[in-house]
């Protein structure tokens, strides 16, 4: 125990010196937690519409104000040829293209429809395919007003129809930041505390420092302990700013308990911890170390469900997701912020981290027993 | 005291022979060098020494404790200096201090008469971090963090290289002092000067040990007369007299070449002279030499 708290203070003595970590461990947080959940909004707005409106008549002008209205469509630009419009989707000045046959409003009134063209840029897939259904949502609504208003027109009553309302669980508004801040502040945790654990140790090993430990009769798990438990409270400091920030710049508050997170959160830096022990024991210099460790902690963050749900992956990826430590912290972060899930829901979450801490750390002082 | 008896070690699946068959002794209260080039294997050997290596065959032992079975005991006895420094360079000289102290169960305080005559000298500095140092103030801490848990036995890896001369020249009293207290010292270097220094030297070549004497016999045994040559063209005096069938080394030592002939008898100084007069050479001494280690261990090369 004496011997830990000696390490330990060496190990602080280290970080407090050195002036640019510190202000990492500080600033790295707030700064990804300020511009990352900004810029990963799935929400799609501002949609730029280019219009070929060939009818030009009541009927068509209230469709596009019903779209411009919307809030998601800017309508960018009318033109009189599909040929004209296209060469703006060409320029990347337009993402969708809706045409408006000449015959519109006539074959609405006589048919009693008629057919509207989509093109949509499906360079960018996402806009595309978001954009194109926004718009059919839209003229959908509108279609059905039209029929419920001539049918009026007529004297006659309504066809019966359903009327879809939908509503968000544990995210009425369906707030991405409610969704992605809790996410993105695991992937710093898991960043912060998993890379500065690896380079530290291969550190001591470049400069040789590794070598005077190993010849005094300090024991093997002692000097790892003196690694870790540095680096745990590091992690758990940068959560906790995080979470500070979650509260202050996104008005998110757990939900559930801050205790079960944080319980949680020191299990889950065991595992994170161990894995960077493990990539430590099998490199030797600092280069190799971010490589291997950058390569992993990357699928890792991918394939956590955090940016992609891990329901529409294809099934050998999502069973990938099962042997990823991210996906979990993800899974039990969103449940207690967001839902309120207590311990009973996320036990089996919890005693799979176990596994993961108990798997990574042993494996690494195994290997890190067998070396030297 | 520390004992080796056929340590022999190989990297590479063996493609590499890093020692083969080293057996010495080096008894308590000794200096004990080891001198050789680099790649002799001295390193391999500090590292088997200090269990930080197995040997794949022999025995060894340090002052009775075997260095497979006992390493525990054995290191809290060892004090090592690695041949490069590898203190923590972000760490004050004092915070190294107390750390390596602490590392081994003791304090500063309690063992400072080991260190007082070398830390004295680094007292001015011992607020600066140790990377900032210059290259003999890192040497000084290195031995002041190695001796800090009084050991046993020191072992130094080629403390001296890269160290201008008249901190070596301060380092090699260091280590006097430290023998005077009753440390065993296992020292290597590749500088053969140093040799002259130490009690007892191991010639070490390519993992094999060349020989085991004290500098003094090691000099003593040296096979046959040597001589020193001069002219004033010294590069053409080396390649004309290893074309001379009765000349059995020659090799630049400063400004002299050191000289032995296979046939003593059959050669004098004065017909030397004569003969290097006629093939033009300038400026000419002749003189009988005392050979030196580094003579020694080029002849001992040789076989």
């Amino acid at each position: 125990m004496r011997m830990l708290i000696i390490l330990l203070r060496k190990e602080f003595q280290q970080i407090f010196r050195d002036k640019s970590i510190l202000p990492l461990i500080i600033v790295l947080p707030i700064v990804q937690l300020l511009i990352m959940p900004l810029a990963a909004d799935y929400d799609i707005r501002n949609i730029s519409l280019g219009v070929i409106d060939h009818d030009r008549s009541p009927i068509s002008q209230e469709l596009l104000s019903v779209i411009g209205s919307s809030g998601y469509f800017i309508i960018r630009s009318e033109h009189t040829s599909y040929q004209e419009a296209l060469g703006e989707i060409e320029n990347e000045k337009t993402d969708i293209i809706l045409e408006i046959p000449a015959s519109f409003e006539r074959n609405i009134a006589r048919l009693g429809g008629d057919e509207v063209l989509i093109s949509a840029n499906a360079i960018n897939a996402a806009k595309a395919g978001i954009g194109a259904s926004y718009l059919s949502t839209i003229i959908t609504g509108f279609n059905s007003n039209i029929k419920v208003n001539r049918l009026r027109a007529y004297g006659l009553e309504p066809v019966p129809r359903i009327d879809i309302t939908s509503s968000s669980w544990f995210n009425p508004y369906m707030n991405y930041h409610y969704y992605m801040v809790p996410g993105i502040l695991v992937m710093l945790v898991t960043i912060v505390s998993g890379f500065m654990a690896t380079l530290n140790i291969v550190r001591e090993k470049e400069i040789g420092t590794i070598e005077q430990i190993n010849v005094s009769p300090i024991r093997k798990h002692q000097f790892l302990m003196g690694k870790l438990v540095p680096f745990w409270i590091i992690g758990i400091i940068v959560f906790t700013i995080g979470l500070g920030i979650a509260w202050l710049v996104y008005g998110i508050v757990p939900k559930g308990s801050i205790g079960l997170l944080y319980l949680f959160l020191a299990i889950y830096l065991v595992a994170v911890l161990g894995f960077g022990l493990l990539v430590s024991t099998f490199t030797e210099n600092q280069q190799q170390s971010m490589f291997v460790a950058f390569f992993f902690i990357m699928i890792f963050i991918l394939m956590s469900g955090l940016f992609t749900s891990v329901d529409s992956m294809p099934p050998w990826a999502q069973w990938i997701t099962r042997f990823n430590p991210v996906t979990y912290f993800v899974e039990v972060i969103r449940m207690v912020m967001l839902k309120g899930s207590g311990f009973a829901d996320i036990r089996q979450h919890l005693l799979t981290i176990i596994g993961f801490a108990i798997f990574f750390n042993g494996w690494a002082v195994w290997v890190y027993r067998k070396t030297s | 005291m520390i004992s080796l008896v056929n340590i022999s070690k190989t990297f590479n699946r063996g493609a590499l022979k890093a020692l083969s068959g080293i057996s010495l002794e080096a008894k308590s209260g000794e200096l004990f060098g080891l001198i050789g080039p680099d790649g002799a294997g001295k390193t391999t050997l500090f590292r088997i020494l200090t269990t930080l290596m197995l040997p794949d065959s022999g025995d060894a032992l340090i002052n009775g404790l075997d260095i497979k079975k006992d390493v525990t005991t054995i290191r809290s006895k060892l004090g090592y200096m690695p041949g490069r420094f590898s203190l923590y360079q972000d760490l004050t000289v004092d915070e190294n201090l107390k750390f390596f102290a602490t590392l081994f169960g003791t304090t500063v305080r309690e063992n400072y008469a080991q260190i007082r005559d070398i830390y004295i000298q680094l007292e001015p500095f011992k607020n600066r971090r140790a990377g900032k140092l210059s290259g003999g103030m890192k040497q000084k801490l290195a031995l002041c963090c190695a001796l800090i848990h009084r050991p046993d036995i020191l072992l130094l890896d080629e403390p001296t290289t890269g160290v201008d001369a008249i901190s070596r020249k301060e380092f090699w009293e260091m280590l006097a002092r430290l023998k005077a207290d009753g440390i065993t010292i296992m020292v290597s270097t590749p500088y053969m000067d140093e040799a002259n220094l130490c009690d007892t030297i191991a010639l070490i070549d390519q993992g094999r040990i060349l020989s085991i004497d004290t500098p003094g016999n090691i000099v003593r045994n040296y096979p046959r007369p040597l001589y020193a040559f001069k002219a004033k063209n010294l590069y053409r005096l080396q390649q004309d007299l290893r074309l001379h069938e009765n000349i059995h080394s020659c090799f630049a030592f400063g400004e002299y070449l050191h000289v032995s002939f296979r046939d003593e008898s059959a050669v004098s100084l004065p017909v030397m002279a004569k003969w290097l007069e006629e093939n033009g050479h300038q400026e000419i001494i002749l003189k009988n030499q005392t050979p030196v280690i580094e003579d020694c261990f080029i002849d001992l090369l040789k076989h």
